[in-house]
């Protein structure tokens, strides 16, 4: 840390642990070792806490306590969601019914895309990936038509982690409903899940109003450690569980309790809906005055996602003729935290698959970056980015082929 | 702290920050242009030939040469790189800079970066082919 200045601008990847979340955990370390199921006070201090922060969290989504499942992170969740429902349906239907279909976006997260592949390759499962429109936005209607009679569940991310685009998740949900309506006893009805990492913070959670039946989200992203999450699954679904052992989480997920870290992940929750609505306004100008900036002070750009259908904390361009891990590099020598749509700064050497579903152009998922501002971000440190985006631009584009001569 | 940048040697770094012969020769005697913006890289070389005047006859030799790199640090350090390796080299000599020397010169390459020293070896090896079907052609003065 030997630079005078860091600005981390990229909390869509992870985000500090916040002092009282940090204040809320701790004792669940120490003194408070206890295992949940011993019958002991050690034990049933800690089973406190797994309640107490069981019925907070089903509070902040609106839903019974027993429909919280607390697991290791938004992965497994939505590796639970997917295949608890499919597997759990399969087992239901019995081996002759035909394999169940799955509709998804090709926008996803690796974490739902991975497994709906893995339920195809073994059969399980046919799968429709939709691709959203130039916004970044799943339509309804494209949901809506991609129903077969054998679909059986559609899982579509409230907000996208890469391009900010908040889908319309109320509006999917509410449509599935009166599609489930529409079903005779024959068939099973369809299931709704939304990988919601990425909206804890800053969209409604309410479930109810929602029309979710499933609902992923994990803790590192809202201030608490990495290593725990939360699935929402409605009673009563055919649901596998994944991980066999104990009887815990309501016999549906097996092992030993993080309690510390469902002690923080509860206290992350109750800490964001704290004057939530003036905090995701100031995020929100913050978000504002962040693209206007760089709209004003760099030419040859574009905005990937949607400018009114976007997170409040997301800020994503596409820097025409240059690419994105030159770029972040450049950004990490002056002390500043991004990310990069670019093949180059992953091992697979793949350029983003949301750029590349979106725009159809892998140049631009190679030359896009993507900020992510939290709570603390100040317009000063915009100011400073802004200054250090500009002139790193300006050099790479001075040392590159693509810049059209003038 | 500068986590990305322990991806790659301090070589790598320096020629990535301070990239050396970055540009266009002027009445340049051949170039390379190598990969493809879709697949993230690409690389143009232009090198400027001249005869030595001196008493072994005259042999061509590497007087100038610049690139522009569009791609990551890898790909920017190492064209700089390998224009530093050929100036001032004759045409056989330059012929026999490797893929492998420009790593070694760099201290190293991460493995998947190992294709953008493959793509500076292949620019080498298009400009030097421009350079010399040109002269078959006659149409520069040597």
């Amino acid at each position: 840390m030997s630079l005078d200045k860091q600005v981390y601008l990229d909390y869509a990847a992870t985000s500090p642990v916040k002092k009282e979340v940090l204040d809320a955990m701790l004792p669940y370390l120490t003194e408070k070792f206890g295992n949940p199921s011993s019958l002991h006070s050690w034990g049933q201090e800690s089973r406190q806490a797994v309640d107490d922060s069981r019925r907070l969290i089903a509070k902040f989504l609106n839903v019974k306590e027993k429909e919280i499942i607390f697991t290791s992170g938004g992965t497994e969740s939505d590796n639970m969601a997917i295949r608890g429902i499919i597997i759990g349906l399969g087992a239901r239907l019995k081996k002759e019914a035909a394999p169940m279909h799955i509709i998804t976006s090709q926008i996803e997260h690796h974490a739902v895309l991975r497994t709906c592949q893995y339920l195809e390759k073994n059969g399980l499962a046919e799968v429709t990936y939709l691709k959203p429109n130039l916004d970044g936005i799943i339509d309804q209607n494209k949901v809506k038509e991609a129903i077969k009679e054998n679909t059986a569940l559609v899982s579509i991310m409230y907000v996208n982690n890469e391009i900010g685009a908040v889908q319309p998740i109320r509006e999917i949900g509410k449509m599935i409903e009166s599609e489930n309506r529409k079903r005779t006893i024959r068939e099973t009805r369809i299931y709704f899940h939304t990988d919601a990492v990425q909206a804890t913070e800053y969209q409604e959670m309410n479930v109810e109003y929602l029309h979710v039946d499933l609902l992923s989200f994990s803790g590192h992203k809202i201030g608490a450690p990495k290593g725990v999450g939360v699935l929402y699954k409605k009673e009563n679904l055919p649901f596998q569980k994944m991980i066999f052992g104990g009887e815990q989480e309501m016999n549906l997920r097996a092992g030993t309790e993080n309690v510390a870290g469902i002690a923080a992940i509860a206290k992350a929750i109750e800490i964001l809906q704290e004057n939530k609505a003036e905090k995701v306004e100031a995020v929100n100008k913050m978000r504002n005055y962040f693209i206007e900036k760089i709209e004003k002070e760099i030419s040859d750009i574009e905005l990937n996602g949607s400018r009114e259908l976007r997170s409040p904390n997301n800020i994503n361009f596409y820097f025409k003729y240059i690419e994105g891990e030159s770029i972040l590099l450049n950004l990490d020598l002056v002390g500043i935290a991004a990310s990069s749509g670019s093949a180059c700064t992953s091992q697979s050497l793949e350029p983003s698959h949301v750029l590349v579903s979106v725009y159809d152009n892998p140049e631009r998922a190679h030359g896009s970056i993507r900020f992510t501002i939290g709570e603390k971000t100040t317009n000063e440190e915009i100011d400073y980015s802004v200054e250090k985006i500009k002139e790193i631009v300006e050099k790479l584009r001075a040392m590159s082929p693509l810049v059209p001569e003038k | 702290m500068s986590d990305i940048s322990k991806l790659y040697s301090e070589k790598v770094m320096d020629h990535f920050q301070h990239p050396h012969n970055m540009g266009k020769v002027e009445d340049c005697s051949g170039k390379g242009r190598v990969g493809n913006p879709v697949c993230g890289d690409l690389m143009e070389l232009q090198i400027k030939v001249e005869k030595s005047p001196s008493a072994d006859g005259g042999k061509e030799i590497i007087t100038d040469a610049k690139f522009q790199t569009f791609g990551c640090g890898a790909a920017i350090a190492t064209s700089s790189m390998l224009t530093d390796l050929i100036i001032g080299k004759t045409i056989e000599e330059a012929k026999k800079v490797s893929n492998q020397a420009i790593i070694e010169a760099l201290g190293g390459l991460p493995p998947v970066k190992r294709h953008c020293s493959v793509l500076a070896e292949e620019a080498l090896e298009k400009a030097i082919n421009d350079y010399l079907e040109v002269k078959k052609k006659g149409r520069i003065k040597i």
